[in-house]
């Protein structure tokens, strides 16, 4: 008998600590989500800029605006000295 | 507990005594009751239990797929040269959507259709029709937001080439649901593709994800492919074709260029081409990658492995003095001819020259049998295993049903045909000391091991002949460059059109550089050259000497020849033969 409301209180607090850490659970999971989904957009958008790079570091592209916008030249083979072996 | 208890009142109603039949009825009733709800409990909880589970999920659960995306096809230094980016696909349930005249226009003009074609299409008695494939994420937004009944949107990929034109060949395409369909797409496409996954998802009533249930399926992202090929090579390759086609009004072109340590394909072009993203209108000439499926006849690209054959045996040397009568030899029906009368010629002018008298009576000499070993051995005849789609082995017939004319022909490349890519392939072995490398498209990390067809003596007396090619009194004094040595082979070649020569050729040259320590081998074949030249001399070794001279430099080799300017009396078209 005297067991009995002690025990009651600790069912009763157990039982609200399930529920809480449920929604806990819960809300912790929806903000996984966002994340993930977060993250794989940005993975998106790193795809979208590194197209974004090679189109505008295009060497079709590079080579007018580099001969004829900047008056860019290749030297003249004499003046080229290679240092070493290479790639 | 309260322990001191009422006095017990007088109550008329017990005295009068309750009829027991009405107490056993309430009694009986109760426990049929319970006895019913005991029943349903266990019917719901035991037999019907998983059928309620089910329908339980069915409102909250939902199985969602996991997208997985294509992967990149890179260059060898890593730059993108394919990417897939998520678009949407805009479809429509054409039974739930009631969309007014207003939205249907304002819809119309997101997609960038007709209106009449999208009624058109909403008014299909289908479940489900797809308005548009490939949508922008940004006006799918928009889509979306408009909040139209029965129009819904799906995950979808499209697949962008940065490197446009100059990669069409190599690259191929995709189809719409990114599925490879050409090039190193098709090639490489189970490790390119990705297996979407699925994953059990417990949603609220907001459609907001609250509990995972678990994978089911994970998802696989594609993994990336690196080409063997150089971007910068690449760009050169294409640039200089490109001025060969536009030079000389050909019908087409190209260019391959092979890493001679590692038997990598640093470059791979071909013309006419197209741009990859936007592939209306194309046809089948532009989309075949001629280096790798179409056969052409070498022509006199063939003669160092006669001469090479001939050394190896110990049949000649390159002082051994063949006489080319007066240009002409007859065999049968049949003549042989060289653009001039040469007189006798050593063997190392026979390949300077190009002379097919010459060659022909070497070839005379031999026995079939080790012609045709040493073309097998060349891998001529098989599609090279690169997994290229399409590739093409050539026509290479077995010895046995040689004619003496046919030996004679092959000799320097008539009657026999292969690909641009054999050729310069087999020229690994001048380049190589004599042995041969399986080629790669993808990057190759440790060089593989070569197969031996001629010794390494051989392969550097052919290399010093093949030199003379680019000298003075060569026929392709205009493939020299400035800085480096250059050695190589000029082909010309009549074209075969229903089983008959025509006077349609085929220009090429197919040689290796620097010759002191050959790093590159390029090989170039332009089709159908029409503006008065068509001697591979004129027209492909200009191209093979830009190809080269700007490779090198690229690749950082350290020059081997005088850095003086060419002799350019020497640049004059010189006569060869075919």
């Amino acid at each position: 008998m005297r067991l009995e409301a002690p025990l009651l209180a600790v069912v009763v607090a157990s039982a609200l600590g399930v529920v809480a850490a449920q929604h806990q659970s819960r809300k912790l999971h929806a903000e996984f989500e966002r994340e993930q989904a977060r993250a794989h957009q940005l993975e998106v958008e790193w795809g979208q800029l590194q197209l974004e790079l090679s189109t505008v570091a295009a060497l079709t592209r590079i080579e007018p605006i580099a001969r004829e916008r900047l008056g860019l030249a290749e030297p003249a083979p004499g003046r080229v000295i290679v240092v070493g072996g290479g790639r | 507990m309260n322990t001191r208890r009422a006095p017990r009142g007088h109550n008329p109603l017990l005295e009068c005594g309750l009829q027991t039949w009405r107490a056993r009825l309430v009694l009986v009733l109760l426990l049929a009751g319970s006895l019913a709800l005991v029943t349903r409990a266990a019917w719901l909880q035991g037999y019907t239990h998983e059928s309620l589970q089910a329908k339980g999920e069915q409102r909250f659960a939902r199985v969602v797929p996991i997208p997985a995306s294509r992967g990149r096809i890179t260059d060898r230094n890593g730059d993108i040269l394919a990417v897939s980016t998520p678009v949407r696909a805009i479809w429509a349930a054409p039974r739930e959507a009631q969309i007014a005249p207003a939205d249907a226009r304002r819809l119309a003009g997101l997609l960038g259709m007709d209106v009449d074609a999208l009624n058109r299409l909403l008014a299909s008695d289908r479940d489900r029709v797809y308005l548009h494939r490939q949508v922008a994420p940004e006006v799918a937004r928009q889509i979306a937001d408009m909040k139209l009944p029965g129009i819904g949107q799906d995950q979808a990929y499209r697949r962008f080439y940065p490197g446009g034109e100059v990669w069409a060949h190599v690259l191929g395409f995709t189809d719409i649901d990114d599925r490879g369909l050409e090039g190193m797409e098709l090639a490489f496409d189970q490790v390119l593709r990705g297996e979407p996954g699925a994953r059990r998802v417990i949603r609220d009533r907001r459609g907001a994800i609250i509990e995972d249930g678990g994978v089911l399926r994970a998802p696989r992202d594609g993994q990336d492919v690196a080409l063997s090929i150089d971007k910068q090579l690449q760009f050169i390759a294409h640039t200089a074709l490109r001025q060969a086609m536009t030079e000389h009004k050909a019908a087409a072109g190209a260019v391959a260029v092979l890493d001679v340590r590692t038997g990598e394909v640093l470059a791979l072009v071909n013309a006419p081409t197209y741009n990859p993203n936007n592939r209306s209108g194309l046809s089948g000439a532009q989309l075949r990658n001629r280096a790798v499926t179409d056969l052409y006849e070498p022509g006199s690209t063939m003669k160092p492995f006669i001469g090479a054959l001939a050394l190896e045996m110990r049949r000649a040397t390159p002082d051994t003095v063949i006489d080319t009568d007066t240009g002409r030899m007859t065999i049968g029906r049949h003549t042989i001819r060289d653009v001039r009368d040469h007189g006798p010629l050593t063997l190392a002018q026979v390949i300077q020259k190009s002379s097919n008298v010459g060659t022909a009576r070497l070839a005379l000499t031999m026995d079939p049998d080790d012609i045709w070993n040493m073309f097998t051995r060349l891998g001529l005849g098989v599609p090279l295993d690169l997994g290229f789609p399409g590739a093409a082995g050539g026509v290479l017939r077995p010895p046995g049903s040689w004619r003496p004319i046919e030996q004679a022909t092959m000799s320097y490349g008539h009657g026999m045909s292969t690909t641009l890519m054999h050729m310069a392939r087999a020229y690994l072995v001048f380049a190589r000391d004599g042995d041969l490398l399986p080629l790669s498209l993808t990057r190759v990390d440790t060089p593989p091991e070569g197969r031996r067809v001629f010794s390494e003596r051989t392969a550097r007396v052919m290399r010093e002949m093949l030199e003379t090619v680019t000298a003075p009194g060569g026929t392709a004094v205009r493939a020299r460059v400035t800085g480096y040595r250059v050695a190589g082979k000029t082909g010309t070649a009549h074209k075969v059109e229903g089983g008959r020569y025509t006077n349609k050729y085929v220009s090429s040259f197919v040689g290796f550089a620097p010759v002191s320590d050959p790093r590159i081998v390029v090989a170039v074949m332009i089709d159908e050259p029409s503006s008065g030249q068509h001697y591979g001399g004129a027209v492909a070794a200009p191209v093979f000497a830009r190809v080269v001279e700007a490779s090198l430099r690229a690749l950082g080799v350290a020059p081997d020849a005088p850095l003086v300017p060419l002799h350019l009396a020497g640049r004059d078209a010189p006569k060869e033969k075919m």
